[in-house]
């Protein structure tokens, strides 16, 4: 039966889908939290395996009548979605224990996030973008303010709440007016039109407006300083990884496939709002005082290097831009984890940079860790950070894009000054008040092991994975840079 | 014109003809004994007079969620029903899948906010 | 079997990170000293089996067998792959590397015994044998200079492994800053060798040497032996070797005599086909290697630290293996890299435990309430040791006749044959100059016999002198002990070695010259001959036996005179006399020809000077005046932006909006 065939290549989603429905339940009839972590690990990691499998050995296809995508891009989102909520499952549990506000309900919520992020990630009809983004988007909501006593939190989760729902209008009206310019939602058909009529030209720009603000490129970044600071901060390396890696493998999607046509005129809009995104998130990155904040602000300057691939707009610029998402979810959960370590020691106001002073030496590992993360963000070689700056800067040279390039690589020179001072405080500083670190957990420090590792892994070898990238994009194994 | 659109004044009539007859047989026939609560303005439970930034029970979100859930679940499954024969047997699965988690659905929220819909208890709040 | 190359140099490295992370992360392993030597040890000794395997499996015809692993740099047209090469001149290297390697590592363990940082020590030791063996197994430039890079790490780290003596780990950083000079030439060559072929593969350049022009290969020849002159210890560079002594004795055995210092003649030799080309590149590197050979030779004379005799000895026996390469010796220079590693790893090893047995009289004397503090490594402490440690003395004795170049003993059949080479271009293009040089080589190695005996004899023959000459001291002779059987057995092997290990090359003419047959008794040579592009031999049986008669004469020659001067403690005299002969001269060769003095005047000091009186104004005022400019702006309008940022949802959404309009338009027009 074609659908049971269409349901097998969805697989990672249908088990995150009915393990979210069953930890849900667990919830609902009072197992304990332990329990309830349990499953959630027992259900990723069998996504995980086949989420894997499937980024290896999935046939290049389209399920579910045109509307989903399988294989190539969509199975490098789905990989990097379920692999990035693995890591955050652990890291969240642990940090909701030391913050003592373990609410059990994080688990079902971060399961649906999930699903509607592979659900976006392997869009092939706007519909399904749309659907995905959505389930994606409301799990996000309610997870900023999970923490529902802190005002912080709450305050953030409105925020968020508000201006996303106002972007999903934007969203809808792009999708509206794009069915009414082509009669179609499906992306393949949309791509096949060739007639600019002002209807056209005004869908596409609302569905890069939307999208633009799921991604909080300049200007449509306002929400997230507010709401990364806000959030706890796992969920906020959740945000800044997964749902960006989403949204991100959509758009390169929807460029690649819907949108050949406008893609002169994207190009130009991408490189300035690339330009907006990256200048303005490094230097109001440099004079944040709060690690978290600091870290939001550079999460707004890396969305920008990834619109720099996006507005290369070639083959190049797209593989660029997968293998940037890999290494950035990899290094970003990683800082993030370990500023929520950091953080879970005290209270949730242990993120000014003052109290970090000479952190480095009472746990050397966490210290390290923190550093390895820290000048992978920087794109310090040979971290995966700088590969994916390089492979990004590299396919916009080859666009022609020079100007953007000179900026970016300015941009990104400055950027070293504010993660290097974290690490100037976590080892050249003095600690006012004596600070007691405890003992993180075996399996916490771990998967930061692991991250920092991979980190180091694609950093020196990039090859094999962007030559499997590289084949989504052409038949004829294309040279790419390293 | 007029012709296509003839059944549908009809309709319009008979309801409206409708309505006022068994109001006007339930003004005759019913007992009247009117006092203070009976004659406010009905508005979904709420005070109608004062501040409109009154805190509201929670219970009362609780309860339009349900609705509007169990609301939208009508919207999927009208237009699959009466399409039924076309789509086949197939589509009867999916909206099982449907159906099953939005009861999974009520389950939880019958579970976890069973205290909230005690209205003697929500009044408190 | 030679699919199995990657094992050899993955189990090193499995080795290496066994011991690293065992001993960083527990206190508990490092305590394990037998667990720890034994793992090292036998991480280098499988894959010396697994070496040897492949080499039996091997013919002197057999093609090259290239494993290729992975991918590991793809940039445009440039690819580097790791990929691992098994051919006659890399097992031999790999031969050597594994094999000595692994007897080092095993005296090591004794050595080493009561040291605090046992697990440090062989984890840098194996990390070394990683590189070293990346260095000569690798199948392309990137990946030989991963090794050579790598070697310098770790002989940085070994040099500077007792870091706590100021003097030890500048030593450390003088090695690693020499090298450092060598590896830029070394990285311009592969630049410009890249830019000529357009890759970095072995077979690729040496099959499209075509596609330089004589300029290009002149400069690549000259450029990458520039880069051997810094590992291998050449003039001008050399001046590290000696000060590397600081580091463990088995460490100057494995990495400063037997290993690391040969990469640059292994180097040359893979690329000997394309330096055939370049006879004046060939003549400077002939030129350099006789002037290295003849200056440390007198040096060596003059010394009286053994460790420092054996170190300039070491350079002065690779500038006689450089002075092959420059005469076309290839294969000379590779038996003499293969026999000079055994002898020379036996003198240090041997050297070691004569230290070691020093430092235990030093270690008693103090245990006895005695403050007696000497050098133990000065030789005119030490003498009659032949009776109180007879391996040691043994096996010494027979390396020092391997060295000196005594009939039969393998120094013998190397030393003739460069002499052979030499002597042979004197017969091509530049004639006098290689003449002179072979008369330069001749003096080297009467220099060489000389000074290795008066190493011997001063040291084991004689009288034990450290009770007459130091305070407090006397009966102390009743300490010296011979070393543990975990450092004399590698003795023997090595001095085994030494012995026997000539046989693998006698040359052809000492049988063709009586038997009529034209049989091949030269195993190496014929082993490394489709490898490398050696000279032909022009010369004569007749010249051949002169000259060899030559080498015979000067080494006994040598022999006989060092023993009438320095056997039964006359030592001191002699080299007095010595002194008052040769007076300004030899006062030249103890000062070590002012060379670090040269270089403190000619670069540190006027490095400092600038420094301190034009950067450090520069520095300060304009670098710094405009990077804090730089900052202080871009900050600026950092906290303008942070305004922006209120805090209120209706900001937010105006600024969306004006994002909106800002996209509508640039899409529109």
């Amino acid at each position: 039966m074609e659908i049971l065939n269409d349901l097998l290549n969805y697989l990672p989603a249908a088990i995150v889908a009915v393990g979210g429905l069953v930890v849900m339940m667990m919830d609902g009839y009072k197992a304990k939290s332990r329990l309830i972590y349990q499953t959630t690990m027992f259900f990723l990691a069998g996504a995980l395996v086949i989420a894997t499998y499937d980024l290896l050995y999935q046939e290049v296809g389209t399920l579910f009548s045109d509307m989903a995508a399988s294989g190539s891009t969509a199975a490098f989102g789905t990989f990097i979605v379920v692999f990035g909520t693995f890591f955050t499952v652990i890291l969240t549990h642990d940090y909701l224990i030391g913050v003592k506000h373990n609410y059990p309900q994080v688990y079902p919520l971060l399961m649906f996030c999930t699903v509607g992020m592979i659900v976006l990630a392997t869009a092939n009809d706007l519909v399904t973008v749309f659907i995905g983004l959505e389930t994606m988007s409301i799990s996000l909501y309610a997870l900023a303010g999970i923490i529902r006593d802190k005002q912080l939190g709450v305050e953030s989760a409105l925020k968020y709440f508000i201006l996303g729902a106002f972007s999903t209008g934007f969203f809808l009206y792009g999708i509206a007016l794009l069915y009414g310019a082509t009669g179609s939602t499906n992306l393949s058909e949309i791509g096949a039109y060739t007639d600019g009529s002002m209807i056209y030209w005004g869908g596409v720009s609302m569905l890069l407006v939307a999208f633009f603000f799921k991604i909080s490129a300049v200007p449509f970044h306002m929400w997230t300083p507010d709401v990364y600071t806000g959030s706890p901060t796992t969920i906020t390396a959740y945000m800044s990884t997964a749902s960006k890696t989403a949204a991100i493998v959509a758009l390169v999607l929807i460029l690649e496939r819907a949108l050949p046509y406008a893609a002169d005129q994207i190009t130009s809009t991408m490189a300035i709002i690339a330009i907006m995104t990256m200048v303005l998130g490094n230097t109001v990155a440099m004079v944040q005082d709060n690690v978290k904040r600091m870290l939001a602000y550079s999460s707004i300057a890396h969305v920008g290097y990834l619109l720099v691939g996006l507005a290369a707009g070639t083959d190049l610029g797209f593989t660029a831009v997968l293998y940037y998402l890999l290494a950035y979810s990899l290094m970003n959960i990683g800082a993030f984890g370990v500023v929520a370590y950091y953080e879970k020691n005290h209270d949730v106001h242990f993120n000014n940079i003052e109290s970090y002073a000479g952190l480095g030496y009472k746990q050397p590992l966490m210290g390290i860790l923190l550093s390895v993360f820290l000048l992978s963000l920087a794109g310090i070689p040979p971290l995966a950070g700088f590969i994916g700056k390089y492979l990004v800067f590299a396919a916009a040279v080859e666009a022609g894009l020079i100007n953007l390039v000179i900026i970016g690589v300015l941009a990104s020179a400055a950027s070293a000054y504010f993660y290097l001072r974290v690490m100037v405080y976590l080892y050249f500083k003095e600690s006012k008040e004596p600070v007691k670190l405890m003992k993180p957990l075996r399996v916490y420090s771990f998967s930061l092991v692991v991250l920092a590792v991979l980190t180091l892994y694609f950093g020196i070898l990039p090859a094999g994975i962007t030559e499997l990238i590289a084949s989504y994009f052409s038949g004829n194994g294309l040279a790419i840079v390293p | 014109m007029f012709e296509e659109f003839f059944p549908i004044f009809v309709l319009i009539g008979i309801s409206v003809f409708l309505a006022f007859v068994l109001m006007l047989i339930s003004w005759l026939l019913g007992p009247s004994r009117p006092n203070a609560p009976k004659l406010r303005p009905y508005e979904s439970g709420m005070d109608p007079i004062g501040d409109a930034k009154e805190r509201y029970s929670i219970s009362f979100y609780m309860v339009a969620m349900e609705f509007i859930v169990f609301d939208l679940e009508i919207v999927f499954i009208y237009p699959w029903a009466v399409r039924y024969q076309e789509l086949g047997f197939g589509t009867f699965w999916a909206v099982m899948v449907f159906l099953t988690i939005l009861t999974l659905g009520l389950f939880y929220t019958l579970k976890k906010e069973s205290k909230n819909f005690s209205i003697s208890k929500a009044k408190q709040v | 079997m030679a699919e199995y190359v990657w094992l050899i140099v993955l189990i090193p490295l499995i080795g290496f990170l066994i011991n690293g992370i065992g001993g960083l992360s527990s206190e508990a392993y490092r305590k394990q000293k037998t667990l720890i030597g034994t793992i090292a040890t036998i991480s280098v000794f499988i894959p010396f089996l697994i070496a040897l395997q492949i080499f039996f499996g091997m013919g002197a015809d057999s093609e090259p067998y290239v494993a290729r692993l992975f991918t590991w740099i793809e940039a445009g047209s440039f690819s580097s792959e790791v990929a691992y090469r098994v051919d006659q001149l890399s097992i031999i290297m790999a031969l050597v590397v594994t094999g000595v390697g692994a007897l080092i590592h095993l005296y090591s363990m004794g050595y080493m015994k009561d040291d605090e940082g046992y697990w440090k020590f062989f984890a840098y030791l194996n990390l070394f044998i990683f590189a070293m063996l990346n260095l000569v197994l690798g199948n392309n430039l990137i990946l030989l200079f991963l090794g050579w890079e790598g070697v310098g790490v770790c002989s940085y780290l070994l040099i500077g492994y007792w870091y706590g003596d100021m003097a030890k780990s500048d030593a450390a950083k003088k090695a690693f800053v020499f090298n450092r000079v060598g590896d830029f030439a070394f990285l311009v060559a592969m630049f410009l060798v890249f830019r000529a072929v357009g890759s970095l593969d072995f077979d690729i350049i040496l099959n499209n040497l075509s596609a330089f022009t004589p300029e290009i290969t002149f400069w690549v020849a000259v450029l990458m032996f520039i880069g051997a002159t810094g590992k291998s210890a050449q003039i001008p560079l050399f001046v590290w070797l000696p000060d590397a002594m600081a580091g463990p004795t088995p460490v100057s055995a494995l990495i400063h005599a037997a290993t690391m210092v040969t990469s640059g003649i292994y180097l040359i030799s893979r690329f000997s086909s394309m330096y055939v080309l370049t006879p004046e590149a060939m003549l400077i590197v002939a030129i350099i290697g006789g002037l290295t050979a003849i200056v440390a030779a007198t040096i060596a004379i003059t010394q009286y630290d053994i460790k420092k005799v054996l170190a300039y000895s070491t350079v002065s026996q690779l500038g006689f293996m450089f002075l092959a390469l420059g005469s076309g010796g290839f294969i000379a220079a590779m038996f003499h890299v293969v026999t000079h590693a055994f002898f020379k790893a036996c003198l240090f090893l041997g050297s070691g435990s004569v230290i070691h047995a020093m430092h235990h009289v030093e270690h008693e004397l103090e245990h006895e309430g005695k403050d007696v503090h000497f050098d133990p490594q000065d030789m005119r402490y030490m003498g009659g040791l032949k009776k109180y440690m007879p391996s040691t003395y043994w096996t010494f004795l027979l390396s020092t006749f391997a060295i000196a170049g005594i009939p039969v003993f393998s120094g013998f059949f190397s030393k003739d044959e460069i002499l052979a080479f030499v002597f042979n271009a004197g017969m091509g293009e530049y004639s006098y100059i290689y003449f002179a040089l072979w008369g330069m080589a001749v003096l080297t190695a009467f220099l060489t016999a000389y000074y290795m005996f008066r190493l011997t004899l001063t040291t084991f023959h004689g009288t034990f002198k450290l009770p007459s000459k130091v305070k407090g001291a006397e009966d102390s002779e009743k300490y010296l002990h011979e070393s543990p059987s975990t450092m004399t057995i590698p003795l023997w092997i090595l001095g085994g070695l030494a012995v026997i290990g000539g046989f693998m090359g006698v040359p052809d003419f000492f049988v063709t010259t009586f038997t009529s047959s034209d049989i091949k008794i030269n195993w190496l040579h014929a082993w490394l001959d489709g490898v490398t592009s050696d000279s032909a031999l022009v010369l004569s049986y007749g010249t051949k036996w002169i000259l060899v008669a030559i080498a015979i004469l000067i080494a006994v020659f040598a022999t006989v005179l060092a023993y009438r001067n320095y056997d039964n403690d006359k030592g001191e005299a002699s080299d007095a006399a010595l002194e008052k002969r040769f007076g300004s001269l030899y006062q030249v060769w103890s000062d070590k020809y002012k060379i670090d003095e040269i270089y403190d005047a000619s670069i540190i000091q006027p490095t400092f000077k600038l420094s301190d009186r034009v950067l450090a104004v520069f520095d300060m005022k304009i670098v710094d005046g405009f990077v804090n400019a730089v900052g202080g702006t871009v900050r600026f309008f950092g906290s303008l932006l942070r305004f922006v940022q209120t805090g209120v949802v209706q900001t937010y959404a105006l600024v969306f909006i004006i994002g909106v309009i800002l996209v509508l338009s640039l899409i529109i027009f």
